[in-house]
């Protein structure tokens, strides 16, 4: 695997060094070295955890700029739906369009419109005798990359069908191209707005191949202050635009809202990464059967909870359902009951054993028991004291020569209090020496007869 | 290999919610050994079997993995009710689990049968009132 392109990132000048994003790392990448925390590319699926709870903001998803509209002659954004969940007091979806046109862009396509087309596909893939079940979704970019870390049975039960985004992005690209033929590829800017660092990271790596029609992908925050302040202009005026996406597309937002939309009750829709690494588990143990369809969101809440929103991820979910009210069910359709090539991910989910010893068995079962003599010795408080997430990650951290045992905060107290108490000992020793050579010499008094 | 690795696990029998948590660490470990994922699949779901079954009917008990140069070795010894008939038990189906276990998606009558049919070896060696030991074999290189 080539190398990966991360979007979380640190300001170390704001990184204390304190424990808590180690602690709540789901794949443990992170380590805290020389007082800051370090994050390895390897192991981070850019889930966003560690900028949802550091306490000082250290942590920071990195997008482009909302300034790279002006890089391009003609832009289209294509916003997330959870986009449409941010806003209070909000009752048609069309102020949001019409303030991102009012933002400059030349265009907007809706990602939900896309997602309906997805959700149509996966009602036919999942009919499919051939396939692996249950069918796992493939709109979460954490979840994939999560699957093809620690779990190389599961990889070909993802979903090869594209994500509702490079759906969009391909369609959005043929509209211009068709309405505007004095346009060449370059002069198009197809531009997503993003609920999450890992959609962003997604398209920094190719991860849809040659079918990466993304330009550029921006924050759902950074887009929210200046949508505010556009919508607010013509909150007296009925919007010029009008949503095309229905009550499926909208409810791909929020965790479940995929799911119900293959029609079928034979499927499972979990959210938060926790929830999701045991779901995992237990189907990669075969424990959960008679399922077609898995649907995995590594933020809590679905998308609308990602680590690029404003809104807390229930309360816009509660806005959400109140805008796809009076709207029609699935609007977009396709129009044959063929799934199109270009609708196919190129590239195959490719188990990758990040975590991996050694190449030569021999030498990764010796580590292996090194760790696990370490470990033993080690206090087993996982404090995170010494840097890793746990006593365990610490012992693999020694063995692999990666940190030193005297890290370990605990023992090192021990060994001061063994060191204080040993000092004592010779002090009181001393004293007694000093003592008895006193009397000897005559320079003190004899003790008083009782 | 001069020495054998093994993990120890203390299947607690108290706390059905965390039953099949030593089949997660076991995999871990496994795929940070490097084993091919088929091996990982059918360690991790015999074991995991073999661990709900000690947490239903066994109160717990205590699970051993051996890795060796030709072998992956599981055995789960407990000291539970032992099995009456071991024939009955390895038929697909049959199962004695009771209904607030099979209403959690349990008791299907298919452990006992899934743990013979992921390893390549599996002995059953128990006692009516005594408990029951399973020693199951994964082989390495076949």
């Amino acid at each position: 695997m080539k190398d990966y392109k991360h979007s979380v990132s640190l300001d170390v000048s704001k990184c204390k060094g304190c424990t808590t994003c180690l602690k709540r790392c789901p794949t443990e990448a992170i380590r805290i070295r020389d007082g800051r925390a370090v994050i390895s590319s390897a192991r981070c699926i850019d889930c966003g955890e560690c900028i949802k709870v550091c306490p000082y903001k250290a942590k920071k998803a990195t997008h482009d700029p909302l300034s790279c509209i002006n890089d391009y002659k003609y832009t289209v954004a294509l916003p997330a739906p959870s986009l449409y969940g941010q806003f209070d007091n909000m009752d048609n979806i069309g102020y949001i369009i019409q303030g991102l046109r009012d933002m400059g862009f030349d265009d907007v396509f809706e990602v939900a419109c896309a997602a309906e087309l997805v959700s149509a596909y996966t009602r036919l893939y999942i009919k499919r005798t051939n396939i692996p079940k249950p069918v796992i979704s493939s709109a979460c970019p954490a979840i994939t990359r999560l699957i093809s870390m620690n779990y190389p049975m599961l990889c070909e039960n993802i979903m090869p069908i594209l994500p509702p985004v490079d759906i969009a992005a391909h369609l959005a690209r043929e509209k211009a191209k068709k309405e505007h033929p004095e346009l060449t590829d370059e002069d198009i800017g197809i531009i997503f707005i993003s609920p999450c660092p890992a959609k962003v990271s997604y398209v920094k790596n190719d991860f849809a191949g040659e079918r990466n029609y993304i330009d550029a992908t921006i924050s759902v925050r950074d887009v929210y202050f200046e949508l505010i302040d556009k919508m607010k202009r013509r909150q007296d005026d009925e919007p010029l635009d009008s949503t095309e996406s229905g009550m499926v597309g909208i409810g791909w937002a929020s965790t479940g809202g995929e799911s119900t939309a293959i029609f079928n009750e034979r499927y499972l829709a979990a959210s938060g990464i926790e929830n999701c690494i045991r779901v995992l588990d237990q189907i990669d143990n075969e424990d959960i059967t008679s399922l077609d369809f898995v649907e995995l969101n590594a933020c809590s809440g679905g998308c609308v909870g990602g680590a690029m929103t404003v809104a807390n991820p229930y309360i816009a979910q509660a806005r959400l359902q109140i805008l796809k009210r009076y709207l029609p069910v699935s609007p977009n359709r396709p129009v044959s009951e063929y799934i199109p090539d270009e609708f196919y991910n190129e590239n195959e989910v490719e188990y990758n054993p990040y975590n991996l010893l050694s190449e030569d068995r021999q030498t990764a079962l010796r580590m292996m028991a090194d760790i696990e003599s370490i470990t033993e010795g080690l206090p087993k408080l996982d404090c995170g004291s010494c840097g890793a997430p746990t006593c365990m990650a610490f012992a693999e951290d020694i063995v692999k020569g990666e940190t030193s045992a005297d890290e370990c905060t605990v023992i090192m107290r021990m060994l001061f209090h063994e060191y204080l108490e040993q000092h004592k000992e010779k002090d009181k020793e001393q004293e007694v020496l000093r003592k008895i050579s006193a009397i000897k010499e005559g320079k003190t008094q004899k003790p008083a007869d009782e | 290999m001069s020495n054998n690795l093994n993990f120890h696990f203390n299947v607690d029998g108290e706390n059905f919610s965390s039953a099949g948590e030593a089949s997660v660490v076991v995999k871990k470990k496994l795929r940070q050994l490097g084993f091919p994922p088929d091996i990982i699949r059918r360690v991790s779901i015999a074991m995991y079997e073999g661990e709900i079954n000690m947490v239903i009917h066994a109160n717990g008990g205590d699970a051993d993995v051996t890795v060796d140069d030709d072998y992956i070795t599981i055995v789960l010894k407990d000291t539970g009710p032992g099995i009456p008939d071991v024939s009955l038990a390895m038929q697909e189906g049959y199962s004695t689990a009771r209904e607030s276990i099979r209403a959690l998606g349990f008791g299907a009558g298919m452990g006992l049968p899934n743990m013979k049919k992921y390893t390549d070896s599996m002995e059953i060696d128990t006692t009516v009132g005594v408990g029951t030991t399973i020693t199951m074999k994964i082989a390495l290189n076949k």
